[in-house]
Parts: C-alpha cells; structure tokens; sequence
C-alpha cells in the first residue's frame, strides 16, 4: 500500500490496471483526457493493448472486440463521446459481454461546455441506447473510491457479463486526492489471479465446438427467449448488487439525497445544518443502477422529507420518487449547465422547506 | 480410391439463406477452403458484418464474432491485438466497408493491422431490399436510385481498393470476379494469399470480390455473372492494386 496524490481520471486509469484491464481503447475528450493519457503511458508495461481509436465508437466497438476475445476491457470519455459509444454497449448487453465504460459527465446538451454536470443519469440508469436493458453504474465520490470502484466495475461486469458504466464527473475527474495504492507494479498484483475462466470467449475452436459472440437473434421465438433471459439476470442484479451510504438516517427529518460530487456538498450542508440544531441525514446512493430502493423503504418516518440534490434539473429524483412512493415528501434542488449547488443554497433550501412546513 | 473433392471442414453442411444466384455462397466456400489448406480452422476467428452475410457463422465451422455495421474492422482490430497467435478476418459488403465503416476500414489499415478483409462488393444494398451502394454504377437504378445513379446527386462508385492502395501499412490489395470458374479460381487464389500473408505477419490485407445480385439487379443469374464480366469489371477493373 502506498499512498499517492492523484486525479480522479488518473486513479480511474490505475484502478482499472490495478483490476487486470488489459485492453483501453478512447478518443480525446476533455474533461477525461488524463485517463486516456495515463492508459497510453502505463497499459503497455502492464501487458496490455492501448488503442487511440478514430473515433467513439470505433473504441467502443474495439472494447466489444476485445472483450469477446476474452479480455477485461474498457473505455472511457466525456458525455457527447458517451452517446456516440451507445450504440456498442447496445450491442455488449445484447451479446452478454463485459466491459466498464468510463463517463466524466460535462455540462449538456449538445457539446454543452465542459464544465461538470449530472446530466447523464438517465442515460447511464435506463440503458441509453435501443433496445432494451440495462448496465450497472457506479458513481464515486472521491478518487480513492473512484480507484476502488475499478475493480469492482471489472468484477461486476465479469460475474454478471454485462457492461459496467463508471459515471463521474468533471469535478472528479479533474480534482486531485490521496489514493491509496495497492501496488505499483499491476503485472505482480494478486487481484489479477481472480479473473474468472471465459469459456464462451472467441480464443479459436481448438478442442472445442465454435463460439459465437453476438447480440443478433433472428429465428422467431429466439429474441424473446434472450431477453427473458436478460430481465432475469436484471432482477437477480436488482436484488443482489445495491450498494449506497447512509449518514444520520436514523434520526434524520431530512435526508439529504445525492451522489457522487454533488454528495460531497451536500455532506458538508449535513454537518453544517446539524450544527443549527437541525437533524439532517445523507443517503448517498453509490450504484444508480441498481437503485437501492431498499435504502428508502426502511427509513421513513412521518416527519421525515427527502431533499435530492444533483447537478442537473431533476434526474434521480425520478428514481427516489419511486423508490419512496409518495410515503414522504421529495424535494428538489438542482442546476446544471456548469452551476453546482452550493452548501449555502442546500442550507438556504432546507430552511424554506421547513418554514412552508413540507 | 483418393478423395480429391470434399465439403471444406470449415463449411457446415447446412443450406444457406442466399438467394438464387448470389455470390456469397461462393465466397463462403472458397473462404472455407482456404482456411482448411491452411490448416488454420481451429485459430480462426471470423469477424461476420450488418448486410446479407450477417449469419454467415451459422455456415461457416470456427469461432465468430458479430458487429455493428461498419465497425467489423474495429471489433477484429481488437480481437487481433489481444490474441496475435489467432488468425483473425473480416468479410464485409460495400455498404458496410465503404459507407457506413469507411472510417473504420480507413484507420484499421492506415495502422496496419495484421487482418485478413473479404469485401464482397455486388454494387448494391442486398439484405434491406437493394437501395444505392457506394459502389453502385453510374445509371444503375435502384431502390433509392429510381432513375439511376448521377454522378452529380450521388457521385461516383466508391474504388475503396484503390483509395486504400495510397495507405503505406496496406500491404496486399487484389480485385477478382466470381463470374466464371476461372475467376473464381483466381479468387480462391487470391484469399488464401491473403491469410498466408497474415500468418507471415505481413499485414493489412484485402480482396474486393465482385460478387453478382441477380435479385436486386432485376437479372437472372447467367444475366448477372454477365453483368460482372462485362459491365461491372470495367468499372472495377480485376487484378492486383496492390
């Protein structure tokens, strides 16, 4: 273990290595161009293949490629570049391969600018290209658990074969923290050896019956058969695989709800209200998807009130809505386009909400 | 008593989709073929593409990959860097290498990739009912070219051979015909060049097939294989670019 200042886009880059990704293909896009800096610097000693593609789905569609051949892969951009990789994790969920996908939101729509922003969760939570399915996303809120979280995405994605979407932002990709590192020579790390056996990879038909890698099913009957099959492998994710953090929900009357940068701020305006005398809470969700709805159920009270707060106008606050299913209160407060709600308007909000007695 | 002539190991002995006619038949069997003399069945990995093909591992006997259309040069990039020792091709239609992946066909062979490429050219889009190709002929009419291609609506038929014959890592590009036993012969000649080369770690290497497509030409099939010979191959002429 060895501690090391570094950025958010950085310690992604790291953590991945660190998790035995062995095959990075991107397209320069800021705010994540250190990543792929970092992947073009450090993948080849670490045995593996790094690829500036031609494009966004060029990277994607090679990430598809590798991964069929067996290898943990991965790419990672910036919101515009993320739509244009939709159409291969499309083709990845319906193929069933594994892959993390790195997106360090910028503001939108449209090349927006390049400030930070949340405005991707519907997006990264309902799938986001056609068809219909769904990836795990996981959101860090600092870079030593964006580091973390690496290894995780590579496990999920493997475990589930399913594409695994890391969604932070420009703040997180950007800043820089203290990480602790496991090792600095990923070749000798351990975790490596836990890389599951892939029989259904492409490696050539010796000894065995031909794979295939393929999201195409054409014979009548046969699509519908997969996709039953992907709903249920949904649901076993839905049930097994929530993961968020909780601060003062127990006594909490209201609970800040928010993720990733944004959670930061918002743990700040915790500690702050607590010190006005106000019992505030945090839930911070860390898988968006799956949602962990069953953080919501099991604290509510009467007087309890849900503040969400994200950098956008109103995106998982959808997803708390349900899980809360008008049993309390959910409120509000978001900007986007390079605005970041501040400790002071989280504060500010909280007191008009109690004032109008919500 | 020597058996001289068999059913490829390579080709599963099932009847295939294509229609009456249709080169692709020939094209999967001469690939077959070359992939059993060289003895590398059990190392393929085949890179199937969007457009008639698209099943075609339901016909060939080795491991497959699909992709999106246009991205099989992407996918087989990948497949190749992670496993060098696998013998790794692609076999795509016109609109799937020269329109909707011309970048990724532009970029896979300006790096040199280490790829074997089937291009299967029939100047016309196949599997959703014959519109314009990038390498549709001038006047050719079709679905989306009702009253002929025009050099000065649509431009002219795509030469994507010759346009990637400039690139300096493509290192073998040939032209040939299944319009006569001849031809074809010269073809199967031609891809098992093609992944000697790749197996010799050459690289970038590519045949064009004219292939003929008697449906949506409007043509029976000995019109068609006459349309190749004697209209088609001009406009594309056979050889070696490259």
């Amino acid at each position: 273990m060895k501690k090391i200042l570094m950025t958010g886009n950085e310690a992604i880059a790291e953590g991945a290595l660190q998790a035995g990704c062995r095959f990075y293909a991107g397209y320069p896009i800021t705010p994540q161009n250190e990543l792929i800096a970092y992947m073009a610097k450090h993948m080849i000693e670490s045995g593996g293949v790094f690829i500036q593609a031609e494009s966004e789905l060029a990277a994607i569609n090679m990430v598809f490629g590798a991964s069929a051949a067996g290898a943990r892969a991965m790419t990672s951009s910036s919101s515009p570049g993320v739509s244009l990789k939709q159409e291969g994790i499309s083709y990845m969920a319906g193929a069933e391969l594994p892959g993390v996908i790195v997106n360090i939101m910028r503001a939108g729509p449209g090349l927006g600018n390049i400030w930070p922003a949340q405005t991707d969760y519907f997006q990264a939570t309902r799938g986001g290209g056609n068809g219909e399915y769904r990836t795990i996303v996981l959101a860090p809120s600092s870079v030593n658990e964006a580091y973390n979280l690496m290894q995780d995405a590579f496990d999920l994605a493997d475990r589930y074969r399913i594409p695994v979407i890391l969604l932070g932002d420009g703040i997180l990709g950007q800043m820089m923290e203290p990480v602790l590192v496991h090792s600095q020579n990923p070749a000798t790390n351990g975790k490596i050896n836990r890389l599951p056996v892939k029989e259904w990879a492409l490696t050539g038909c010796k000894g065995r019956k031909p794979n295939l890698a393929a999201s195409f099913r054409l014979a009548e009957g046969k699509l519908e058969e997969h996709n039953i099959h992907l709903q249920e492998k949904y649901k076993e994710i839905r049930d097994n695989q929530q993961d968020f953090e909780g601060l003062f929900l127990d006594d909490a009357q209201v609970i800040l709800v928010a993720y990733g940068t944004m959670s930061r701020i918002a743990k700040g305006a915790m500690n702050k209200l607590r010190e006005k005398g106000i019992k505030a809470g945090l839930l911070r969700p860390i898988a968006l998807w799956p949602f962990p709805v069953n953080a919501f159920t099991k604290n509510l009270g009467p007087k309890t009130k849900y503040l969400v707060i994200e950098m956008s106008y109103g995106q998982m606050v959808e997803d708390v809505r349900l899980a809360v299913n008008g049993s309390s209160p959910v409120e509000f407060l978001g900007r986007s386009g390079g605005g970041v709600p501040a400790e002071e308007e989280i504060i500010k909000e909280v007191f008009a909400l109690n004032e109008k007695n919500i | 008593m020597k058996k001289i002539f068999s059913r490829p190991e390579s080709l599963r002995d099932v009847s295939t989709h294509y229609c009456p006619g249709c080169g692709h038949g020939i094209a999967h069997r001469l690939l077959a073929q070359a992939v059993d003399d060289l003895g590398i069945r059990e190392k393929v990995i085949g890179v199937a593409p969007v457009g008639c093909a698209v099943v075609a591992y339901d016909y060939w006997n080795f491991d497959c990959c699909e992709a999106a259309h246009g991205r099989a040069l992407a996918v087989a990039t990948a497949i190749k860097r992670v496993r060098p020792a696998n013998i790794v091709f692609t076999y795509q239609g016109d609109g799937d290498l020269a329109a909707i992946g011309t970048n990724e066909t532009i970029h896979a062979a300006n790096r040199g990739e280490n790829l074997t490429v089937i291009f299967i050219n029939n100047a016309v889009y196949g599997m959703t009912g014959g519109q314009m190709a990038p390498t549709t002929l001038l006047g050719q009419k079709t679905a989306t070219s009702p009253r002929g291609r025009s050099a000065d609506k649509e431009g002219y038929p795509l030469k994507i051979s010759e346009l990637l014959a400039q690139l300096p890592a493509v290192k073998y590009i040939e032209r040939v015909s299944l319009h006569s036993p001849q031809e074809v012969l010269k073809a199967q000649k031609a891809i098992k060049q093609a992944f000697q080369n790749q197996i010799d770690n050459i690289g970038f290497s590519l045949v064009e097939i004219l292939s003929p497509c008697p449906t949506y030409w409007e043509m029976p099939p000995n019109k068609a294989v006459e349309w190749v010979r004697d209209i088609m191959s001009k406009e594309f002429p056979l050889g070696r670019i490259k």
